[in-house]
């Protein structure tokens, strides 16, 4: 899977030299890593080791005091109108869905379309249901979220963020919060947006889509990459102790 | 059942029947012992004994004269007899718009317009009891019918929603015109506040407060979360401070103080200066309540709103809000009752609302000893008026979908 091409190609993150602080604590340490468009980067690593912190810093949930962001060529600044130009380019799929429970299915994937992109209602909700079709769900577009399953309120927020129609999707470990029969349904959506040439960043412990799917692997630890490579070489020849370490625990 | 195979074994019996007989109700729940059979039977022979002494004083000691003969006092105060229509007209604007409202919202709105409905067909049969005469009796009925009319009006066809809103929100002014009149008005003469008293004045301080303290206890929880320090510690100051002080002094104060606070020709209304301390107060609690609301929304619901690209406004309306207020609908419910009781507070300042008028009738020497009769007519009033807020609110949170989630 690793294209060769995306080496060459300008990168849509450019992260450099990043670091930050919650209160006395350095969770992130100088990472640095660039994304190329079109690309699927898988990161991993123990709890506790940087790797939430550091996609949520891309479309500023989480401020860095350090170092240098630039998303799409758009310098991540205090100023609000960088960060909301910037987060109109970035879809973001959480652990715990975070959907709206107030709004109806079909209202959720719609509002941000409208309230934020300035489209009329029609379009929003015809768009809203394409994507619904598009994730397998359209027959739910009337529904609560709270009379979803897990796997379906997980697609329906990967089917929110796709409505702004963004250029970068980030994961922040999407099937962590779902029993394991709903892991796939997931899982196959997210494959399809890959195909599909969405540039994605997953934080995710599922190896094998990781190997199917991602372009890179990026372990971090102690709030530093440690390692950054593709799948084959991640998987079948790494070059850091500690990455042969983490493998080896969260296979058994 | 079986379609969704929970079902293992077709043979299985059925599960026990959870319903009992009346009879079998009355066993288990009222006499399931010895204690408790005893405990029933002498509570029912108290309760029957008390309902037999009150029934007996209502139906042939009471002299519920003192409510009939002075039933406009009880409902208008002083306001002059030959302007009655205007209150009647008021009532039957607000009848007409919850009659449409019943029947294109249903839900909360359909109780409350059965509830406004059967208080007009009970103040009818007061009123043809009393000197008032079947005219304004007629008025009543009309109102009743009104309500009907637009619930099935609406029903077939549902007017626009929005227009409805707005007709509710004008609704307001145009029912405080039509009861204040115009200066040199040759159709609406000026009817001064200080002629409004009774049953009218106690719904016009309780609704106009709860109107005007919604919006600004909102504001209040807001600003008190604001990341703008001024605005943090003003609302802060201000919500600690109401808090802090009785409503009587309040509203003493807004009578007496504010006027000194103003240029000299400057006159502000005596009601308006009630509907103010009224507001202010509940505002205050109103933001308490609803700050409850607001930090009970989960932190992922902004982080996933920010994600989206919303800003800060938008968040607000469409995301926070329309949570943190249905969390804290029953509060503010009660907090509205507490305020329509609290309204009865304003006879310190001199303003005859219900209960003020109440003192007044039984200063008259000819009913003097008529205490219960009064106060049991008043608190009825009182009770009604509260049991149909908070029925309407339980249709609300059960539309709403509360607890739900």
């Amino acid at each position: 899977m690793p294209d060769p091409s995306l080496e060459d190609a300008d990168p849509i993150i450019h992260i450099e030299d990043v670091h930050k602080w919650f209160g006395e604590l350095h969770v992130l340490r100088g990472v640095s890593l660039d994304v190329a468009p079109g690309e699927v980067v898988v990161v991993f690593g123990p709890s506790g080791s940087g790797k939430s912190t550091l996609i949520r810093t891309i479309n500023r949930l989480e401020t860095h005091q350090r170092g240098r962001i630039i998303v799409d060529g758009i310098e991540l600044t205090d100023d609000i109108r960088n960060i909301a130009q910037i987060r109109r380019e970035i879809g973001m799929v959480f652990q715990s869905f975070n959907l709206f429970p107030h709004l109806t299915v079909l209202d959720n994937v719609a509002l941000a379309p409208i309230q934020v992109r300035g489209w009329r209602r029609e379009r929003a909700e015809s768009d809203a249901m394409d994507l619904l079709r598009r994730v397998g769900i359209p027959e739910q577009a009337q529904k609560y979220p709270a009379q979803l399953s897990g796997g379906q309120q997980q697609r329906v927020a990967i089917a929110r963020a796709l409505a702004m129609q963004p250029r970068i999707m980030l994961f922040d470990e999407p099937t962590s919060a779902l029993d394991p029969e709903m892991i796939n349904e997931v899982l196959e959506v997210m494959r399809e947006l890959a195909a599909s040439g969405m540039t994605m960043v997953c934080v995710t412990h599922e190896m094998g889509f990781a190997r199917a799917v991602a372009d890179r692997m990026v372990f971090m630890d102690e709030g530093s990459i440690v390692e950054i490579g593709p799948p084959a070489q991640i998987f079948e020849a790494p070059q850091e102790e500690r990455t042969r370490r983490f493998l080896q625990q969260i296979r058994h | 059942m079986s379609a969704s195979g929970l079902i293992l074994h077709p043979a299985e019996p059925p599960p026990p029947a959870a319903r009992l007989g009346p009879a079998g109700w009355a066993r288990q729940h009222l006499f399931n012992s010895r204690t408790s059979g005893v405990i029933t039977v002498l509570l029912v022979i108290t309760l029957a004994a008390l309902l037999a002494i009150i029934a007996s004083w209502a139906l042939t000691s009471a002299r519920w004269g003192v409510v009939t003969d002075n039933l406009r006092l009880f409902l208008i105060g002083l306001y002059p007899p030959a302007e009655a229509w205007r209150p009647w007209l008021g009532l039957m604007v607000v009848s007409t718009l919850t009659g449409f409202s019943a029947g294109t919202w249903g839900g909360p709105l359909r109780t409350t317009a059965v509830w406004l409905g059967a208080a007009q067909l009970l103040l009818a049969g007061l009123m043809l009891a009393s000197p008032m005469g079947p005219v304004p009796a007629f008025g009543m009925v009309l109102g009743a019918g009104v309500i009907g009319a637009g619930a099935m009006a609406a029903r077939r066809r549902p007017p626009s929603r929005r227009l409805l809103r707005w007709a509710w929100l004008g609704s307001l002014p145009l029912v405080w015109l039509l009861l204040g009149g115009i200066t040199d008005g040759v159709v609406l003469p000026p009817v001064g506040t200080d002629l409004w008293g009774g049953l009218l004045l106690t719904l016009v301080l309780a609704s106009v407060s709860i109107v005007l303290s919604f919006p600004l206890g909102v504001l209040l929880a807001l600003g008190r979360r604001s990341s703008l320090p001024v605005v943090r510690i003003l609302c802060t100051g201000f919500i600690e401070v109401v808090r802090g002080v009785p409503l009587v002094t309040i509203i003493y104060l807004a009578d007496i103080m504010l006027p000194l606070f103003l240029p000299g020709d400057v006159r502000i209304d005596r009601v308006i200066r009630a509907i103010g301390g009224l507001t202010l107060f509940s505002a205050a609690y109103l933001a308490e309540n609803v700050r409850g609301g607001l930090q009970a929304i989960p932190r992922g619901q902004l982080e996933a709103a920010h994600a989206l690209g919303l800003g800060a406004i938008a968040i607000h309306r469409f995301i926070v809000l329309p949570q943190a207020l249905r969390m804290t609908i029953p509060a503010n419910v009660g907090l509205f009752i507490s305020l329509l009781k609290d309204t009865t507070l304003v006879i310190i300042v001199g303003l005859l609302e219900i209960l003020g008028i109440g003192r007044a009738v039984l200063a008259q020497p000819e009913w003097l000893g008529a205490q219960v009769e009064v106060y049991v007519f008043i608190a009825v009033v009182f009770f009604v008026l509260c049991w149909t807020i908070s029925q309407a609110s339980y249709r609300l949170e059960a539309t709403l979908g509360v607890g739900r989630r």
